[in-house]
C-alpha cells in the first residue's frame, strides 16, 4: 500500500514515542475523534500527543504571521485536556490533509477562520483526552470514575488521597476507545480560556532565536534574486548575461517565466549581478496606465452596464419615490501589504523529493504549486513553515514557492529565492481599488427604503481562488456588501435593514494583480458603506448613532456593539481634545466590530491628528482576551494607516512606489490611544485577525466630516487631499 | 578580509570592504535575528549596536565598522530590562521587526543624560511595525524604563 510520504514522515517523527494521541477527523458531515490507531489510516486534521515523560505535544497547522494562532490553539486544548501548561510544548505542523480547515476545506490560514472552526473540534479532542485519562486512572485503582477528577495534567482520586500523572497514564488510556461526545468543561471551570496567557512564542521572537523564512539556512544555499518586469506584462528584450556571470560569488544565471534569476553564494553577489544584467524591456501590456487613467477608468465604467448581484423589491421605484434622495461615487485605492518580511522561499528539489521552507498562509496551495513545478508528486513534497514576518493576506498567494523549486529544479541545488522590499512592492497582489456608486432613499420618518450600489473593481478571484469567480461577479469584492448565496455561511453583507436593496457589480479589465489585504474588500467597502450611512444620518436630520440604531432594528449584535461604544466614547457628549468624531460599525467573519474615532484637522497644512479610536467587539466566545486586544490594535492601526497614508503609485503600465520612503504606512507618533472594550457574548464564536480593520477608516472619515463639514469620498485623506477639499467649500 | 568585532568576539571575514553589515551579520557569522526589511534605513528592522548607538546595518558597509564595538540582538543580554519589559507587556506578534525595535530602545535607554519615556518615544518613528505593536512598543519602553530604575536601587 502506498501511504503519503509526507504523513509517514510526520507520524514516524512524531508518533515515535508511545503515548496517548488524539486526532480530529473532519468531514463534509462533521467531525470525529480518533486514536493513534486510526491516525496512521483516516485523515484526521489536528491532534495532540501525551508521552510518558509527561509532556504534551499539540500540533498546530496554521500558520503564526503574529495573529497569536500557536496560543490560541493550545489553550483549547490545553483546557479541555486540563494540562499543566508548563508542560505544553506547542510544534508548527507541516503541510498535509491532516490540517485541513473545517471551515475552508483546505489547510490555509485566511478569512479569520482558525480559532472559528477549530474550536469545537479541539475542545472536544481535548476533553476526549481528558475522559479517557480519568478512565485510565479509575481501572488503574479499581474505583468509579465519577470519584476521579483531572486536575493539571494529573487524575486525582480524592478518597483514597491518591494521584497519577498524565504521564503515568498515557499508555493505558491509549488503548482504551476514544469517546464520541465526552462532556465539555462549562464556562466557570475555565482554567486558561478567557485568561490572558501569555504568548508562545514571544520568548524566541524577543531574544532573536526565532526563525522565519528569510533565516532559514541550508548547506551550499544559493541565493537567487529576479529581474522582474518593470511593468505589467513586458518581455525581456535583451540582457546580459555574461556580465551577470562575471560578478564576483554570482553562479549561475536562469531564465524562468517571472523573469531573469540571478544565483549567488550571497544575497550581496546575487544583487550585484542582477544590476549587471542590464535587462532591456518592453513596454508592456497597458504602457499608459498611472493613477489618473486607472480612477478614470474605473469612474467611466460604473456607467456601462452592469451584472446584479443582488436585486430585492424595486430599489430604482423605491429611491425615485423617497422624501429623501442621496447619490455620491466613491472610490478607493490600490493599496500593498508591505510584510516587514518580504516574500522569500527556500526549496531543495532533487530527483526523488522537494523540500519547501515557505513563510506562507497556504500550505496547500504551496505544496500544489511546488509538485506542480517540481514535477513530482505531491507526497514527495514536503512543505516546512517557519515564522512568517507578518501576513495580511498576502502570504496567502504561494507565488514565490513556485519560483524557489523552479530555479532549485534547474540549478539542481537548495536555493532561497530572495525579494527585496522594492520587489516585494512592486509585485505585490495588492488590496484591490474599487469605484461605487450609490443612490439610496429615506422616507419622512429617515428611514432607510431604497438602496442602489454600483461597483467596478477589478478581480481578486482570478489570482488567488478562481472558484470566487462565477458568472462575472468576483466574490471577493462583494464581502462586507453582499453574501454569495453558497458561501461559507457567515454573514457577510450589508447590516442595514432596506427594503428595496439593488446591488450591481462589473470587472475592471485593469491588468493589477489584486489579492486578500487584512479582511479583504471589508475593509474598503466598510469605508463606502459606513461613509454614505453618515450621510444619510445628515440628510435625515439625524444623530449618526441613531439613524444607524434605527435602521438596524433587529440586528441586535450590530445594535449591542454601537450602544456599548457609544457609551465607552461619551457620545453626544463634549470631545476633551478633539474637533471632531466618528461612528463606524461593521460585521465580517462572524463577528461585530463597533468603532469611534476622535481627531482634530489642521486646517493650515491639512493634516489629521487620530487623537482616540475606541472599539466594542461582539466575537461570542473569548480565547484569549489579551491577544484579542492586540489583533483589534493592530486592526485599527493598518486601516488609519489606509484611512490617512496608504496608496500605491503606478507610472508608465506599472508599479511606481517602491519602498518605505515613497510608500507611507502609520508611524508611532500617529498612532492614536487605542481601546478595545470586549462585549460578553454567548453567540458563536466569530474570528478576530482581520475584524479590528472595517470600522476605523469610516470612523475617521465621518469625524472629519463632524469636524469641518466637509464629506470626502476618497481614502487616504492625506494634507493634499484634505486642503483641496476644504478650498472647494 | 575584514576584522569585525562582533558581541564580544572577533571575526575575520573575506568579504569586500563596501559590503552592508546586514549581509555579512546574516551570511556569513550567521546572528540571523537582525532582520532584513527595505535596505534603504527607512524602517529599523536592521538596528544593530555600533559603539553603543543605534545603527542601521543595511545602510552602513563593514568597512565603516572595522573596530568599532557591534553588538546585536544576540548580544543583548537575555535579562536586559527592554528583552524583559517586551515580555511583560506582550508586545510581539510576528516580532519580525522587534529585534530592531529592541535595540533601537536599548540604545536611547542607555543615553546620557538619561531620556524619559516621552523623549524616547518621540525618537521612534523612523522604525516601521506592520502588525501595529505600537501601543505595547510605547508601554514596553515605560516598563523598561521602570525596571532599570529599580535594576540602579538594587545595585
Amino acid at each position: 500500500m502506498k501511504t503519503s510520504m509526507t504523513r509517514r514522515a510526520f507520524l514516524k517523527g512524531s508518533l515515535a514515542a508511545a503515548g496517548l494521541t488524539i486526532g480530529v477527523s473532519v468531514t463534509p458531515f462533521g467531525h470525529r475523534l480518533l486514536d493513534a490507531s486510526e491516525i496512521d489510516s483516516f485523515s484526521p486534521n489536528v491532534w495532540f500527543k501525551i508521552t510518558p515523560d509527561n509532556k504534551i505535544a499539540i500540533f498546530v497547522g496554521n500558520s503564526e504571521m503574529g495573529q497569536g494562532i500557536l496560543t490560541a490553539l493550545s489553550m483549547i486544548v490545553a483546557e479541555e485536556l486540563e494540562a499543566d501548561w508548563s508542560r505544553v510544548q506547542v510544534k508548527q505542523a507541516p503541510a498535509a490533509d491532516l490540517f485541513k480547515n473545517p471551515i475552508i476545506g483546505v489547510q490555509v490560514t485566511v478569512a479569520s477562520a482558525s480559532v472559528r472552526g477549530f474550536y469545537e473540534p479541539l475542545r472536544k479532542a481535548g476533553a476526549a483526552g481528558r475522559a479517557m485519562l480519568i478512565k485510565a486512572a479509575a481501572e488503574t485503582w479499581k474505583v468509579p470514575e465519577d470519584e476521579c477528577k483531572a486536575f493539571m495534567s494529573t487524575v486525582k482520586h480524592a478518597k483514597s488521597g491518591r494521584t497519577l500523572t498524565y504521564g503515568q497514564l498515557c499508555l493505558k488510556a491509549a488503548k482504551l476507545e476514544v469517546p464520541k461526545d465526552p462532556p465539555l468543561k462549562k464556562e466557570g471551570e475555565f482554567r486558561y480560556m478567557g485568561k490572558p496567557m501569555p504568548r508562545v512564542d514571544a520568548p524566541d521572537k524577543v531574544s532573536g532565536k526565532a526563525v522565519y523564512g528569510l533565516d532559514v539556512t541550508l548547506k551550499d544555499l544559493h541565493y537567487a534574486v529576479i529581474a522582474r518586469p518593470p511593468a505589467y506584462g513586458a518581455k525581456p528584450l535583451s540582457f546580459d548575461q555574461k556580465a551577470a556571470e562575471q560578478v564576483s560569488g554570482v553562479l549561475k544565471v536562469v531564465q524562468i517565466p517571472e523573469g531573469i534569476a540571478v544565483c549567488a553564494k550571497s544575497v550581496d553577489a546575487a544583487l550585484k549581478g542582477r544590476d549587471a544584467l542590464k535587462v532591456n524591456w518592453d513596454k508592456g501590456v497597458l504602457p499608459d496606465m498611472n493613477n489618473d487613467y486607472i480612477e478614470k477608468s474605473m469612474l467611466e465604467d460604473l456607467n456601462k452596464p452592469l451584472l446584479s448581484v443582488v436585486n430585492t423589491g424595486d430599489a430604482k421605484k423605491a429611491i425615485g419615490e423617497a422624501a429623501k434622495k442621496v447619490e455620491a461615487n466613491y472610490f478607493v485605492p490600490f493599496v500593498a501589504h508591505t510584510t516587514m518580511e518580504p516574500m522569500n522561499c527556500t526549496a531543495y528539489v532533487t530527483d526523488d523529493r522537494c523540500d519547501v521552507w515557505a513563510p506562507t498562509q497556504a500550505q496547500f496551495g504551496a505544496q500544489m504549486l511546488a509538485s506542480k513545478a517540481s514535477g513530482l508528486p505531491k507526497e514527495k513534497v514536503h512543505v516546512n513553515t517557519p515564522f512568517m514576518g507578518c501576513g495580511l493576506g498576502r502570504r496567502a498567494k504561494p507565488d514565490f514557492v513556485v519560483e524557489a523549486v523552479t530555479i532549485s529544479k534547474a540549478v539542481g541545488k537548495p536555493v532561497k529565492v530572495f525579494w527585496t522590499r522594492e520587489e516585494d512592492i512592486k509585485y505585490d497582489y495588492f488590496r484591490a481599488a474599487g469605484s461605487h456608486r450609490i443612490e439610496a432613499g429615506l422616507d419622512s420618518q429617515g428611514r432607510l427604503i431604497g438602496w442602489s450600489h454600483k461597483l467596478v473593481s477589478p478581480s481578486i478571484a482570478k489570482w488567488v481562488n478562481p472558484m470566487q469567480l462565477k458568472d462575472g461577479i468576483d466574490w471577493f469584492c462583494m464581502w462586507g456588501i453582499a453574501d454569495r448565496p453558497e458561501s461559507y455561511g457567515w454573514n457577510n453583507r450589508i447590516q442595514y435593514e432596506i427594503p428595496n436593496l439593488s446591488i450591481e457589480f462589473l470587472l475592471s479589465p485593469l491588468p493589477i494583480p489584486c489579492g486578500p489585504w487584512r479582511s479583504v474588500q471589508n475593509g474598503p467597502n466598510a469605508f463606502v458603506i459606513e461613509s454614505f450611512i453618515d450621510e444619510l444620518a445628515h440628510a435625515a436630520g439625524k444623530d449618526p448613532l441613531e439613524f444607524r440604531l434605527q435602521n438596524l432594528k433587529n440586528n441586535m449584535r450590530a445594535r449591542r456593539v454601537l450602544e456599548v461604544v457609544a457609551e465607552k466614547a461619551s457620545w453626544g457628549k463634549a470631545i476633551p481634545k478633539a474637533e471632531g468624531r466618528g461612528i463606524a460599525q461593521h460585521a465580517c467573519f462572524g463577528s461585530y466590530v463597533a468603532q469611534v474615532a476622535e481627531i482634530s484637522v489642521n486646517k493650515k497644512d491639512g493634516t489629521i491628528k487620530v487623537h482616540r479610536v475606541v472599539a466594542a467587539v461582539d466575537c461570542g466566545p473569548v480565547v484569549n482576551p489579551d491577544i484579542l486586544i492586540a489583533q483589534i490594535e493592530g486592526g485599527v492601526i493598518n486601516s488609519l494607516s489606509t484611512a490617512l497614508k496608504e496608496e500605491v503609485k503606478f507610472a508608465n503600465g506599472g508599479v511606481k512606489s517602491a519602498n518605505f520612503d515613497d510608500y507611507n504606512v502609520m508611524r508611532m507618533s500617529e498612532v492614536p490611544e487605542i481601546e478595545v472594550h470586549i462585549v460578553k457574548s454567548s453567540e458563536k464564536i466569530g474570528g478576530i485577525g482581520e475584524v479590528g480593520v472595517p470600522p476605523a477608516a469610516p470612523a475617521v472619515a465621518n469625524a472629519f466630516f463632524n469636524a469641518t463639514g466637509v464629506r470626502i469620498r476618497r481614502i487616504p485623506l492625506t494634507s493634499k487631499t484634505v486642503m483641496d477639499a476644504l478650498k472647494k467649500v | 578580509m575584514v576584522a569585525l568585532h562582533v558581541n564580544g568576539k572577533v571575526f575575520q571575514v573575506d568579504v569586500s570592504r563596501d559590503t552592508p553589515l546586514l549581509w555579512v551579520l546574516r551570511d556569513h557569522l550567521n546572528l540571523k535575528g537582525t532582520k532584513y526589511s527595505c535596505g534603504i534605513g527607512e524602517c529599523g528592522s536592521c538596528t544593530v549596536h555600533v559603539d553603543g548607538k543605534a545603527v542601521r546595518s543595511c545602510t552602513i558597509s563593514v568597512g565603516e565598522v572595522q573596530r568599532k564595538k557591534i553588538t546585536t540582538i544576540e548580544g543583548l543580554p537575555e535579562n536586559h530590562p527592554v528583552k524583559k519589559a517586551w515580555i511583560k507587556e506582550q508586545v510581539v506578534q510576528c516580532g519580525y521587526c522587534q529585534p530592531g525595535v529592541i535595540m533601537q530602545v536599548a540604545a536611547l535607554l542607555s543615553q546620557r543624560p538619561a531620556l524619559d519615556a516621552d523623549q524616547i518615544i518621540t525618537k521612534m518613528d523612523d522604525v516601521i511595525c506592520r502588525c501595529g505593536t505600537y501601543p505595547r512598543i510605547k508601554r514596553g519602553i515605560k516598563t523598561a524604563i521602570q525596571m532599570t530604575k529599580k535594576e540602579v536601587k538594587k545595585s
